[in-house]
Formats: structure tokens, sequence, C-alpha cells
């Protein structure tokens, strides 16, 4: 009897070994898709980003320690339309991994189920600057992008783990529902400054502005991923005194000595938002980043009084 | 009794001969049906060629056909359920089904699969004077087409020929074998061998515009180890650091290092790479190297009388700092190799060194300043040594073009000494694939 409880207790630590061990590996691009990828999956993954949330995303180093990252990964979760493509595809050639190669099961692109704004019309080319072909890719910044995120990477989770699909579809459940309410609350606290002007270094910020009725009238880069040259940012400086945009909205990745000069010559106020969790300290997760976000805007706008 | 059994016999064949016949019947039929079923088959092919045919056009007439598509309804309520308001075309936007997005032009479904192709145009000037290694005053030194694609679900080719202006030249054409089990990363082609890190670089992406003083000198010029061969690499795993092993086996022929004379004389490369994260900031990469093949000295009138090789030992270091925060702006590389050769001839066994030590400092977004430091041997007489140093500055109007003036002086043993001024123009179009780390 004795020798029996002891094969009992014996067998039920190793299944509990082995439930422990059988944790999903998920990999995430950034840190906003690795907020979202935790809600969905509980404790049931372990998730870890690339890149860090105060970090310029389009410029990633293919560092060797994340093929490490990725060789033991069962999902790895992009955010798509070629943001990560100058670091992303060298990394997942060198992982070794074949469940994550694009196209596998365990390669999931999140902007196929986001709506996606600026995809180009008719001819591009680069002498519109770093332009991206296949549309925004920083959409993120809308929760109803969120929401459709979360839902892609839920299903993601449940197609690989099956006999976890209700706990997944349950936390997204859950997620979606405390996402609506926070979502509620934000428009209301930026409904009485709908249509507020505002000047954004880089376009990252386009999904934000349309979901809270931001009007974004210019950019301190005179053309995607061209830095500043003086005669644009002259430009610039008359066009926001015509208009009386009173709000510069830099990502925390760039420069502010240009957003600065531009400011001390137009009166407007410089702010760092950060475009992704973790651009700055206080934003560790999903919710903190339009809480953040949206406090420094109200914020600045009853400073300025503008509209 | 013997009438009924009579009766039965003739009842049975009746019914045997019926059921033959209606057998005949039912095959017939199902000819038919089959047949039916084939027509029908091809006529919904038929019909859906057709359909994709006029999706396909009605795209192209409108120039970007999925756009409003894939725009976002406007402001929907935040309470719609999401799944219900993702748009149709959100989904097709970039999959497979439904009109692609064009780039400039009208694109045909088959299309997609055409490779990623890129060209980068190398335009270099020297002003000055070199009497050892004299160089044009103008020159479109090497432009690089690059085509890359994935395969199949199990490989992927990369093709890199470089146009010289007068010829042209397989740099590297390969397959990267994806799934193979054991974790084995293998390449099969024409490629640049794993030695050290300047000899797997392009030339766009070396921080200067030419190669190191011991490249030229003991890793066979300009092009380096670059041969027909196969490459295996595995990651050896430990919980400290990111540890990879390469093997390599060439056909023997590389530049003026390797020479094979018979098919049994195969060149081999191995390289280990120990890489670390210091910080999020910093790392360090380390490597050694060895290659060996045979080489030129032993060919008397066309025969290999000598049989002689060529080994070379390599270690390598490098450094990096890149601030995440403020990754676009600033950047610190600094980087070593050295080389010790044991080249066999006539008369004994040659055994030079050479070494380079080169900083890169990122100053703005579009700034770069740097020094090299260079000193090699020559391969078939070890007592000459040649010395150099350069001043390299970088701008980089975009991601997509640099310009760049590097100024050299170089001792050589043999000659005098050279001072030169080199510049270079490097543009790039297309889709170039990123460059491993």
């Amino acid at each position: 009897m004795k020798r029996m409880t002891i094969v009992a207790v014996a067998a039920v630590m190793i299944a509990a070994a082995v439930s422990a061990q059988s944790k999903l590996t998920v990999i995430t691009t950034t840190e906003d898709l690795a907020s979202i990828g935790r809600e969905v999956g509980g404790d049931r993954i372990s998730i870890e980003a690339m890149a860090r949330g105060y970090q310029d995303p389009h410029f990633v180093e293919a560092k060797p320690s994340f093929i490490l990252k990725l060789q033991k990964a069962d999902l790895l979760v992009a955010v798509g339309r070629e943001l990560e493509i100058g670091w992303l595809p060298p990394l997942i050639q060198q992982s070794r991994n074949t469940k994550i190669q694009p196209g596998s099961q365990g390669y999931l692109d999140a902007s196929l189920g986001a709506a996606i704004l600026e995809i180009p019309t008719g001819t591009i080319t680069r002498a519109m600057g770093d332009v991206h072909p296949q549309g925004n890719p920083h959409y993120w910044m809308d929760p109803e992008n969120g929401k459709r995120i979360a839902k892609q990477i839920a299903d993601k989770l449940s197609e690989i783990r099956p006999a976890d699909r209700a706990y997944f579809q349950q936390r997204l459940a859950d997620f979606t529902t405390r996402l609506d309410a926070a979502e509620k609350r934000w428009l209301a606290q930026m409904a009485p400054y709908k249509g507020t002007k505002v000047v954004t270094y880089h376009r990252s910020f386009p999904n934000f502005a349309e979901r809270f009725g931001l009007d974004i009238t210019g950019y301190v880069e005179p053309k995607p991923g061209i830095p500043p040259t003086p005669q644009h940012t002259l430009d610039l400086i008359n066009e926001m005194k015509r208009q009386n945009i009173k709000i510069i909205l830099v990502e925390p990745y760039f420069d502010l000595k240009t957003p600065n000069a531009i400011g001390r010559e137009t009166g407007a106020q410089v702010l760092v938002m950060p475009p992704s969790v973790g651009g700055t300290k206080a934003v560790t997760d999903y919710f903190q980043l339009f809480d953040y976000d949206i406090n420094l805007l109200v914020e600045a706008i009853k400073k300025s009084g503008a509209k | 009794m013997r009438s009924a059994f009579a009766w039965v016999a003739a009842a049975g064949l009746l019914v045997g001969s019926a059921s033959s016949a209606s057998a005949q019947e039912a095959a017939a039929l199902r000819q038919e049906i089959d047949q039916l079923r084939r027509d029908f088959e091809t006529l919904k092919q038929q019909y859906g060629d057709r359909l994709t045919a006029l999706e396909s056009k009605l795209a192209a007439a409108e120039g970007a056909a999925p756009v409003p598509a894939a725009q976002p309804p406007a402001t929907p309520p935040p309470t719609t359920p999401p799944a219900a308001e993702v748009p149709a075309g959100a989904a097709g936007a970039g999959g497979p089904t439904g009109a692609l997005p064009v780039y400039g032009a009208a694109v045909g479904g088959a299309k997609v699969f055409n490779p990623d192709i890129a060209v980068i145009g190398d335009f270099l000037g020297a002003a000055g004077h070199n009497s050892v290694n004299p160089q044009p005053a103008l020159e479109m030194h090497e432009s690089e087409a690059s085509f890359q694609a994935v395969v199949d679900p199990y490989a992927r080719a990369d093709f890199f020929f470089s146009f010289g202006e007068e010829g042209v030249g397989l740099e590297e054409g390969y397959a990267t074998l994806t799934a193979l089990p054991g974790g084995l990363l293998t390449k099969v082609g024409k490629m640049r061998a794993a030695f050290g890190k300047v000899n797997t670089m392009h030339n766009h992406v070396l921080p200067w515009t030419d190669r190191p003083l011991v490249t030229l000198n003991l890793v066979g010029g300009e092009d380096g180890i670059d041969d027909a061969g196969i490459s295996v690499a595995r990651l050896i795993p430990n919980p400290w650091l990111f540890l990879e092993a390469t093997g390599q086996v060439y056909r023997g022929d590389s530049d003026e290092l390797f020479h094979s004379s018979k098919p049994s004389d195969l060149a081999y490369v191995g390289h280990l790479r120990a890489y670390h994260d210091i910080t999020e900031n910093s790392n360090i990469d380390f490597g050694v190297s060895v290659a060996r093949g045979h080489n030129f000295a032993g060919i008397v009138d066309g025969t290999d009388i000598g049989n002689f090789t060529t080994t070379l030992y390599g270690i390598d270091g490098t450094f990096k700092w890149k601030p995440l925060s403020r990754s676009i702006y600033h950047s610190f590389t600094g980087r070593t190799e050295w080389i010790w050769s044991r080249h066999q001839q006539f008369g004994g066994t040659q055994k030079p060194w050479g070494m380079y030590v080169s900083g890169d400092y990122q100053l703005a977004r579009r700034w770069y300043a740097g020094a090299r430091l260079d000193r090699s041997g020559q391969a078939n007489d070890a007592s000459l040594v040649d010395t150099g140093g350069s001043f390299v500055v970088t701008y980089w109007p975009s991601e997509f073009s640099q310009l760049r003036a590097q100024y050299q002086r170089t001792n050589y043993a043999l000659g005098s000494t050279a001072n030169q001024l080199l510049f270079q123009f490097q543009f790039s179009i297309g889709a170039h694939g990123a460059h491993p780390f």
C-alpha cells in the first residue's frame, strides 16, 4: 500500500512537471504584442518580446541572442506590414526552427486580421521616403485593433493547443470586455477635444488619431524615415503658426532637438508620447499605454487651450 | 423432381444473365457519370480561371482595388463585436487571395512568387599615388544584383551577382535548407566562406571603401575565400552564450589563395563563433577560424608537382555598442582580426601573419567616422611586411544610399609609400534582404 502511494505521488508529480514544462513558448517582435498575448495566454504560455518599447521597431539589430530565443519558440507573433523587414527575416532563417517559418503553423502575422491605414495607392517609389508598401504598420495604436490582435493570438494558441481552447477563449472574452470598458472611458476623455490638430515626428499615430479624433496635420520628418531638413522645418513652423497647432508628438526614440526648436518658435508643447508598451517606464501593459498617452494629451490640450 | 431441378437451374441462369446485363448497364452509367463529373470539373476550372483573370483585370483597372476594402469602416461604434467588424478586405490584403497590393503597376497573381530583386551600385573614385595596387580615377567598381526567395517549404535561395565594368561573376548563389532535423543550418552552392568576419561580408556592408591589407595579402585578394561547396552550421546548446560551429567543404578554388588541380584537392573551412550580450546596449562577438586548401605554388607547367597546401588560422573579435533608445543616432563598432598563414612552397613553408584593428563611431543619424590600422606579411615571403592606416567618413542621405571618403596611407615592403584619397558612392534599388548581424 505504501509503495502504491509513493508510485501515485510520483506519477502526480511527474504529470505536474510535464504540464508545467509544456507551457507554450511565444516570442513576439514588439512589447505590444507580448502584452496582448499575455492577456490571452495567461499562465499556459511564456511570452517574451524581442524589441524594447523605447526602441525604434524599424531598426532593431538582428542579434544572435534573438536566434536562441526563436530556436525554442512554439509561436512567433510579428507586427507585419514590413515593419520588421530589416531584421526579422535573417533571424527566422537562422533559427533552425521549422515551426515558426512564415507559412507554418507557428508564425502569426497579426496585421492580417487588423484594420490597416495608409495603404499606398498608385505608383510608389522610394522618392517618397521609407514608405511601407503594405500600409502603415503602427496599427496596434487603436484598441479596436488590439482586440483583433488578441483574437488572432487566441485562435492561434487554440489551434496549437486545442486542449486549452476554452481557457484561451475565456481569457480573450475577458480581455475584450475589459478593453471595451477602457475604450469607452478613453473615448469619453478625448471626446471634448475631437479635431485637435497635432504634428507628429513619424507616421506612428494614424490609427490612434483616427480612433480618438486627433487631426494630424504635419510631420517633423519631411518624408517617412528621412531626418528633418531645415527647409521642411521652416515650412512646418509657418504652417503650425497659420493653423495655430500647439502640440507636437514625438516617439521616445527620436531626437528632441528639432521638435524643441519648433516648439520654441511656435509655442507648441513637445510631448514624448510612447507608441508602444515599454516606451516609458510607467507603461507596462497595453491598457496603460492608452491611459498614459491619453492623460498626456488631455493635460497638454487643457494647458494649451488650443483646439 | 428432376424437372424441378431443371426449372431452378433455368431460373438461376436467367437471373444470372439478367444480373450480368444490369451490371453492364451500371458500369456504363458509372462511366457516363464519371465523364459528366470530369466535364463539370473542367468547366468549373475554366470558369474559375476566367473569374480570377477578370478579378485581376478589374484590380488592374482600378489601380488599387484592395485599398478601399482594407480601410476600416468609418469609425464603428466601440461596442461592436470585433469579429463582425473586421473588414473582409483586411484579411485579403497581404494574403494569397483576392487582388494584391499594387506596387507601381498592375500585379498578376503569379508575380508574387518573383524573387526579391535589388541592385546595389558601387562607384569608386581614387586620387593620389599607389604604384603597387593602382586604382582607376573613376570606376563603377561593382554592381551587386541580388535575387532572393523561398524555394519551397524546405529551402530558400539567395543569389548575388557582381557586375564589374567588364564581366559578371556569381559572387554567391546558394540554397539554405531550413527544415533539416538536428538543428543543422545547411547551405549548398557558391558562397563566401565563414572565415572570420570580413570574408563573409559583401562589399556594400563594409565600413570602408576597400578590404584590409591582410585580406588582400593572405586571404586571396578582394573576393577572399568564395567557392562552391556545402556548409553546415549547428548551435551548441549551453546556458551561457550563443555558440555556433560551422563546417564547410569547398571545391578548392578561391581567387589567388586556393587552387584545385584534381577533384580530391578540396578546401575545408571551420569556424566557431561565440556571442554574448553584455548589456542590452552592448555585445561582444568572438570567433576562431581555420581554412585549408591546395595552393598555386607547386604548379610547374600546368602540373601540380609540389602538391602544396596553405592553412590559415584566424581569430576575430567585435565589440558593438548601440544605446537602444537612441539606436538610430549613435553606435560604435570596434573590430579586429588576426590571421596566421602556413603557406607551403618550394624552399619551405612561409609563416606570415597579418591583422587589422578598426573602430567606427556613429556621430549622428547620418554621419559615421572611423579608422583602421593594417599590418600584413606577404603570403609567399613572410619577411615582406606591408603596413597602413585609413581614416573614413561616411554620410548616409538615406537608408538606400551612402557617400564615403577615405584617406589611406600604405607603406609597402616593395615599392614606395602610397597616399590616396578614395571616394565611394553606393546606392541601392529594389528589395534587398537584410544582412545577418
